[in-house]
């Protein structure tokens, strides 16, 4: 078999090889373990898992090693990791009203069945810089307490009763899948959903900032915020009935939106949901918003032409891989169509009469 | 030599059937873009994944294949391309164009003519030709299905009316038999006339567009023009300096900072077997 070898070869072999050594830096420091990365950067771990569409933290720890931090190249490691897996079947539901609630707030009810749970937030920690962690990382156990059986109830349902929020009934169709068909306009819901919670959370963070700041604005209140591990259940053929195949972490966000009623919808509070992997609080609310936004249409809203509301716009635009893989394309050879604009340009300016400058020696 | 982890070619059969499928649709309508359902491949969108996967669904384990970026085959993505097909399919690889059974390729054909026994794949970006005319997906399929190409054509114009030329030198848009206008991917337009009557068989891939188009062999390709102000192919003005050759498209090379340049073929396939042959250029050592 003959194999062409050219000079490029070696040179990527080269450059993988410093990458790798770069990647380990300092060999006086000690190897930073996968499990090191999970247990204390759970955060990164989470949005590597959202937004690669992969629920494993001992990949995502390991993705994040090995991408040297750049979250964004430790998601496509994982997408593309992913895409390799087969694919056994689809687990029913989860029921985020059986979550055991790690953390779990209103904006709108001061006290609900339930109650506020603040759980482990950043929102009153003082920014400070804490010097004491650069010396030594030994924290005092947090105090703990029993929690109430039973299921937490979501507070749109408070608001249903009354019939003051939109219904939202329950759907059997089957979702369409992403990963597995062409995205196609216009996009269900479903869909749409879909992709938000896999999007960049940079670029669903601005999105959702931008609709607060009056780019089609719908004045949102985080009903409900809550964060905990819901059982995923699969039910096997061969059994013929649904078992528990594990639990996962989830940050869910349903925001109450005021709406003043339009054309074809009487005055309610309207709905936004995000639903993302891991503990991640930033990304859920932003995701709400967005789907709010882009629910003009089906809630009879003027399209006020703002990006939120733009679905092509939102979603051909919110995922990082696609886009930091176009984006970072432009470092590829483009010698030759280049070539062909020097051509054109030279030509233009000639018969422009702009070509004063003699021409270099050849 | 293969890496046995992965299916041949890396793809599972089941997504290359589906990418097969949409081939065959693309082939049964020349220059129509055929949604796929494009997978995440273990290179960045953007470089190529869209003609990796087309190349993965019709690599068989007897094909010779060949790479290569803007005509050669040792640019580095080329070679990156090259080798992750060793590796996952343990195909015999060459860069002589006229060994290979597949090609695959960004930004160039050949030189050299290409056979009926022979498949060249492109890289594209963006396989939209309205697409910086028209930034809707939505609206330019429908552009498309009622055959609406006047914006294209006033675009064209107005290059006339300004520059007295058609300012578009690469992904030189086409009509395909007469029906679809397509983007040829960003070839330079001295491509465009070996796009129509071709042997070989044309397949177009775009991975994070998720489209993929084709033009079977010997399809009608018409580069779109005005009756009085015909398309052109053009190059650069020189010979070849390693090869002497007139009629080959041609790379400036800036070769010391006085501004010298000397001109070579794109092609380097091309142009080492012309020098083997005994060709020389001007500048040839």
């Amino acid at each position: 078999m003959y194999v062409a070898v050219k000079g490029g070869e070696r040179a990527i072999a080269n450059a993988h090889a410093w990458l790798a050594e770069e990647r380990r830096g300092d060999t006086d420091v000690a190897d930073l373990s996968v499990t090191q990365i999970r247990e204390q950067l759970k955060l990164a771990v989470d949005r590597v898992m959202a937004e690669g569409s992969l629920y494993d933290p001992d990949l995502a720890a390991l993705a994040i090693k090995q991408s040297r931090g750049d979250l964004i190249e430790a998601i496509f490691l994982i997408r593309a990791y992913r895409t390799t897996l087969p694919r056994f079947g689809a687990s029913e539901p989860v029921s985020t009203g059986e979550m055991a609630c790690d953390r779990r707030i209103s904006a709108t009810f001061k006290d609900l069945p339930g109650g506020q749970v603040l759980g482990p937030t950043f929102d009153y920690t003082h920014r400070l810089l804490d010097f004491k962690l650069a010396a030594d990382g030994e924290v005092p156990e947090a105090p703990s307490r029993d929690v109430a059986p039973g299921d937490v109830p979501h507070v749109t349902e408070f608001l249903n009763r009354e019939g003051l929020i939109e219904e939202a009934p329950a759907e059997d169709t089957t979702p369409p899948d992403l990963t597995r068909e062409p995205l196609e306009m216009p996009a269900s819901r479903a869909l749409r959903l879909q992709a938000l919670t896999r999007a960049d959370e940079g670029f669903t963070l601005g999105l959702a900032y931008s609709t607060q700041r009056g780019y089609g604005r719908n004045h949102a209140f985080v009903g409900e915020l809550r964060i905990g591990m819901v059982p995923v259940e699969m039910e096997i053929p061969e059994l013929g009935f649904a078992i528990e195949i594990g639990e996962i972490t989830l940050t869910e966000c349903e925001t109450v939106n005021q709406f003043k009623g339009s054309k074809t919808e009487p005055p309610q509070f309207t709905r936004g949901y995000g639903l993302v992997f891991g503990q991640s609080e930033r990304k859920s609310i932003s995701m709400a918003l967005v789907d709010r936004a882009l629910r003009w249409e089906e809630l009879g809203e003027d399209n006020v032409g703002a990006p939120a509301q733009d679905a092509e716009f939102v979603l051909y635009h919110a995922d990082n891989i696609q886009a930091t893989g176009f984006l970072e394309h432009i470092k590829l050879p483009h010698y030759v169509d280049f070539q062909s604009e020097l051509e054109l340009v030279r030509k233009l300016r000639r018969e422009a009469g702009a070509d004063q400058v003699p021409e270099a020696a050849e | 030599m293969t890496d046995q982890d992965y299916n041949f070619a890396y793809l599972d059969e089941q997504t290359k059937r589906m990418i097969r499928r949409a081939i065959l649709k693309g082939l049964a309508i020349p220059g129509y873009q055929v949604p796929f359902a494009s997978r995440e491949m273990p290179m960045p969108y953007g470089w190529g994944t869209g003609g990796v996967q087309v190349s993965a669904a019709v690599l068989t384990p007897e094909d010779t294949f060949k790479v290569i970026d803007q005509g050669a085959d040792d640019t580095t993505n080329a070679v990156s391309i090259r080798s992750f097909f060793q590796r996952t399919a343990g195909v015999t690889t060459t860069t002589k164009t006229s060994d290979a059974s597949v090609i695959q390729t960004r930004h160039r054909i050949p030189e050299e003519a290409l056979t009926e026994d022979q498949i060249l794949v492109y890289q594209v970006p963006i396989p939209e030709p309205l697409r910086f005319l028209e930034p809707r997906e939505s609206e330019t399929r429908k552009m498309h299905s009622l055959e609406e190409y006047g914006l294209m054509h006033v675009k064209l114009y107005e290059d006339i009316s300004r520059h007295g030329h058609i300012a578009t030198s690469y992904a030189y848009p086409v009509k395909v038999e007469g029906r679809y206008v397509m983007d040829p991917s960003p070839i330079p337009k001295f491509d465009n006339p070996k796009l129509g009557d071709m042997a070989a068989i044309q397949l177009f891939g775009a991975g994070r567009e998720q489209r993929i188009y084709a033009l079977p062999p010997y399809t009608q390709v018409v580069s779109l023009d005005f009756e009085d102000h015909p398309f052109e192919a053009s190059k650069a003005d020189h010979p070849c300096g390693l090869c002497g050759a007139e009629e080959s498209y041609l790379d400036e090379v800036i070769v010391d900072d006085a501004g010298g340049r000397m001109f070579v073929c794109s092609d380097t396939d091309y142009c080492d077997a012309r020098q083997a042959a005994g060709y020389k250029g001007k500048d040839a050592a």
